[in-house]
């Protein structure tokens, strides 16, 4: 890149941060809201109902409940910015500490599931696009159409119903056999890879067999929303011009389609891909309440039965955390890898 | 005379549309030697349908039959893809009007030029780029290797046009169908476009099809031309025999054109008569949907 | 031309089609026709929209087509699989099944209508609102759609539940909080896109005030796209008041919301499997309704976005 345009890059790049963090801070208000609209008392909820009237007082103080408004909204965003979102009513752990602790089993679920998603979403979008109209096109056509009308929760008891009741084919709820509990020592909080890591395959292979029911659940949504994207652009491409040049050149038509059509497409798609994964974290919040797996979409619906504010509202930040980087990361992507951006 | 390259009779392209069926060309039939024959017409006259349908690189909507549709010893209508894909580019090749668009954005302008030459030849990728940075250098281009490696949207309409012309003629075609070349680009650079076209598909003898709106450059440039009007040919002369067109369409658009040797108070005013349009009688079979 | 006897049937279709209307109401009355007659060629487009006639349908006549009371317990006929008497059979507390599923129509209705009454004037306010006066107005309204827009809705609306409390009332508000966004980013963007047009010009200097500028003219052509925008969106309601009520955030028992009843079935899923499948099917059907119908209603309103 050319001075100039690498300063116009990091102008832009600065701009795009300034944006997010504003985001941020908004996202941070929301929050803040909701957990004052509560009509539960958060220092009876801290100190129980037993408590004495010092007791009680010194932890009004210390929660800075007798501020004004503002104030305490700007403690609030200085102890999250430090990570601190208060203490689980449920666990007594930080809930900083907590979200560490569950966030891989997401992250491995919401991985595999994209994964899925998008070695076979994209093939099925590209052949939906070259036989336009015709049954190829047609079935995917529905496929993606179910993918938005399907609940996640009920396919995913239907797939339990199925592939674990009936037909034995996959282990049934949670994340890892009781046997193989603690055979595998946690590096990344990512079984999958921990125990490939430390060779433990026979960990890896009953973990691969609770994981891929439901990362093939929700990835069946992701499926859904990238096929469709990637036939709408594939369909898009496919009247350019560019496309006809390469026909004259007498190139196949394979290539035509896969090199010429899909490498313009790549760039569109990888947003598409991205936000997919941050609205699998969505799906994963019920995916994860009928598995049993113990995510970070479980621990904020478990908290939330609990009325455990500060653990919910920790999750929601974590979650808007990860869904306003994920924007990030792919517009910056997207202004590096087009070469028209430059 | 040259022997004919390519021989076209009763070309039909016609359209299913919701609103019934177009017919973009109806009855087309002319044949090319080693030669340059303009085809001349308004938008939506056919041109370049016809252009296209040779290659048979009709969008998949549309229907292209024809009575005989011959390039040397190939039956283009009835070949199958795979040799249609050997004549395409190798054989025959054809020259899109904005290279903005005709080009892949997301390549290199030298990538995309090897690759033609490396579909029709078993190059190495080496023997390609020093292929292709020779092509470039013959269209008079100042710097090859930066061209090689520039991306379309770097280049300027003249430079991108002169790549286009290096990636189609750099594979030897026998046929160069030009699809209005320099329309997208400035007058100035147009005339540089032209001659670089013009000297190469002499010196390599090949065949020319040159499809134009414009009826000044096409005269000037071929040998022959084929004016068209609603999918028809209505007239087809030598260049040098223009002034003494027939045809009131062609007289009228001859009529239409400015000169300033001549100044007229008024531009004449092309006036259509839909008898143009009308499938001239004995050309009728029983097939033929009535006009 | 004069307007043929609208009479008979072929002087209707004449007098609509005709291609030089002779006033206001018969031209866009034409328009209407033009676009139900490209929407009928559309196969699934129309299944769609029997969908929902039948939804609609079956929520109108409820007490009558469900024949039994969907909170009648009959304990010694708990579980039971479908057959002649409760055609999708009982649940755990002997209630029929198919009368609850005709009754929850009802109840999915009521939050769709809600969520979208509050939705759409709010959205196309705001939209049009920021696009069309631009400046402060702008930057602070879309930061605030941006907000909204950057949690994934079913998490905000659980935050929301959590701190107002379960219940379908709540639901519905928690929902509609973020359902809103999109609408606002669309109208702003048809706005913004007609805001320079002649005719909004003109308006302005006939005297309009702004505010009949935005609602008499741009609001109006702001509809098409935010109708087909809802139609899609109604889906994407539906499963989110679906999975409240699977997490019993939603309508309270014993109240027949489809997703509730999935939740309370899941204990039995293995051997009276129907008690948690049935209410899901249900969902998957008018849901794809939706979905088909959107996108019909898409292909002819906006055909550039096909």
């Amino acid at each position: 890149m050319t001075t100039a345009a690498s300063l116009r890059f990091t102008r832009s790049a600065v701009r795009l941060l300034a944006s997010v963090a504003l985001t941020f801070l908004g996202l941070l208000l929301v929050t803040f809201l909701i957990g004052r609209v509560v009509p539960i008392d958060p220092v009876l909820a801290a100190v129980g109902d037993r408590a004495p009237a010092e007791v009680y007082e010194r932890v009004r103080l210390e929660l800075g409940l007798d501020k004004p408004l503002y104030e305490q909204f700007a403690l609030y965003v200085l102890k999250a910015l430090q990570g601190d979102f208060g203490k689980s009513v449920l666990t007594s752990n930080t809930v900083f500490d907590d979200i560490k602790r569950v966030f891989p089993a997401t992250l491995e679920l919401a991985t595999v599931a994209t994964l899925l998603g998008v070695v076979l979403g994209i093939p099925a979008g590209v052949l939906a696009a070259v036989h336009q109209d015709r049954w190829q096109d047609q079935v995917v056509r529905v496929l993606g159409l179910m993918g938005y009308s399907i609940p996640v929760f009920w396919l995913g008891l239907m797939g339990l119903l199925l592939f674990y009741a009936k037909l034995d084919w996959v282990a049934g709820p949670g994340r890892l056999g009781v046997a193989f509990d603690d055979l595998v020592a946690p590096i990344t909080g990512v079984i999958l890879i921990d125990s490939a890591v430390q060779g433990e395959w026979e960990v890896f292979a009953d973990a691969f067999r609770h994981v891929i029911l439901p990362a093939a659940v929700l990835g069946y949504f992701s499926l859904a929303y990238i096929s469709r994207m990637t036939r709408s652009f594939m369909i898009e491409q496919l009247r350019q011009e560019y496309v006809v040049t390469a026909r004259i050149k007498g190139l196949s038509e394979r290539r035509v389609v896969w090199r010429h059509a899909l490498g313009n497409v790549m760039v569109p798609l990888l947003t598409v891909i991205a936000l997919s994964y941050a609205n699998l974290l969505e799906g994963s919040v019920l995916t994860e309440t009928v598995f049993a797996w113990p995510g970070l979409g479980q621990y904020i619906t478990n908290s939330l039965l609990n009325a455990d504010m500060n653990a919910v509202l920790g999750g929601t930040i974590m979650v808007g955390i990860i869904f306003i980087g994920i924007n990030l990361l792919t517009d910056l992507l997207y202004r590096l890898v087009d070469p028209r951006a430059r | 005379m040259s022997e004919q390259l390519l021989t076209v009779d009763d070309l039909r392209v016609e359209y299913q549309t919701r609103k019934g069926p177009v017919h973009a060309v109806r009855g087309v039939s002319f044949t090319v030697g080693r030669e340059k024959v303009g085809i001349v017409g308004e938008s939506g006259s056919g041109k370049s349908q016809t252009g296209r349908a040779i290659l048979r690189l009709v969008p998949p909507t549309g229907r292209v039959t024809a009575r005989r549709l011959q390039f040397e010893e190939v039956d283009l209508m009835a070949a199958d893809e795979r040799t249609m894909r050997d004549v395409r580019g190798k054989r025959i090749a054809m020259v899109l009007q904005d290279p903005k668009f005709s080009l892949n954005p997301v390549m290199t302008v030298g990538r995309q030029i090897a690759e033609a030459y490396r579909a029709h030849a078993d190059m190495r990728r080496a023997a390609a780029e020093q292929k292709a940075l020779d092509m470039l250098a013959s269209v008079r281009m100042r710097d090859p290797r930066r061209v090689y490696d520039s991306y379309p949207h770097e280049l300027s309409g003249g430079m991108g046009q002169r790549a286009m012309i290096a990636m189609m003629l750099g594979t030897e075609p026998d046929l160069l169908i030009a699809d209005e070349p320099t329309s997208a680009l400035d007058v100035t650079v147009q005339m540089q476009v032209l001659a670089i076209l013009d000297d190469l598909v002499t010196e390599r003898g090949m065949g020319l099809i040159f499809i134009s709106h414009d009826l000044n450059l096409v005269a000037s440039f071929c040998d022959r031309v084929l004016v068209m009007y609603a999918g028809r040919i209505v007239e087809q002369l030598s260049a040098a025999a223009l002034s003494q067109a027939k045809h009131p369409y062609t007289q009228g658009l001859l009529a239409a054109l400015p000169r300033i040797d001549q100044p007229t108070h008024e531009l004449a005013v092309l006036r259509r008569d839909p008898a143009w349009a009308a499938e001239p009688p004995e050309r009728m079979t029983a097939t033929d949907p009535v006009a | 031309m004069t307007a043929p006897a609208v009479t008979s049937a072929l002087g209707w279709r004449a007098w609509l089609l005709a291609s030089e209307p002779q006033s206001r109401a018969q031209a866009r009355l034409g328009q209407a026709y033009l676009g139900w007659l490209a929407f009928r060629g559309n196969t699934l487009a129309l299944v769609g929209l029997g969908i929902i006639l039948a939804l609609l349908a079956v929520a109108a006549l409820a007490p009558a087509i469900a024949g039994q009371s969907p909170f009648a317990q009959e304990l010694a006929d708990r579980l039971k699989p479908p057959d002649a008497a409760h055609w999708f059979g009982t649940d755990e507390l002997g209630r029929d099944i198919f009368a609850r599923i005709v009754w929850g129509a009802r109840i999915t209705l009521t939050i769709v209508a809600l969520v979208v009454i509050m939705v759409a004037p709010v959205g196309l306010v705001v939209g049009t609102v920021a696009g069309y006066f631009g400046g402060w107005f702008d930057v602070v309204l879309m930061r605030v759609t941006d907000i909204f827009l950057a949690f994934p809705r079913l998490i905000l609306a659980l935050a929301f539940v959590a701190a107002l409390g379960p219940g379908i009332e709540n639901a519905v508000i928690a929902i509609a909080l973020t359902a809103w966004p999109p609408y606002a980013r669309i109208a702003r963007a048809e706005t913004l896109t007609i805001r320079g047009a002649d005719f909004i010009a003109a308006a302005r200097m006939t005297g309009a005030s702004p505010a009949r500028v935005v609602f008499g003219h741009v609001i109006p052509l702001c509809t098409a796209s935010v109708i087909v925008r809802i139609t899609l969106d109604m889906a994407g309601i539906i499963l989110t008041a679906a999975g409240l009520g699977f997490l019993g955030l939603g309508a309270q028992p014993p109240s027949p919301e489809w997703g509730a009843m999935i939740s309370s079935g899941r204990r039995f899923l293995l051997d009276q499997w129907w008690v948690a499948t049935i209410p899901g099917i249900a969902i998957c059907v008018v849901s794809l309704g939706f979905n088909l119908l959107g996108d019909g209603l898409r292909d002819v309103l906006d055909p550039k976005q096909q």
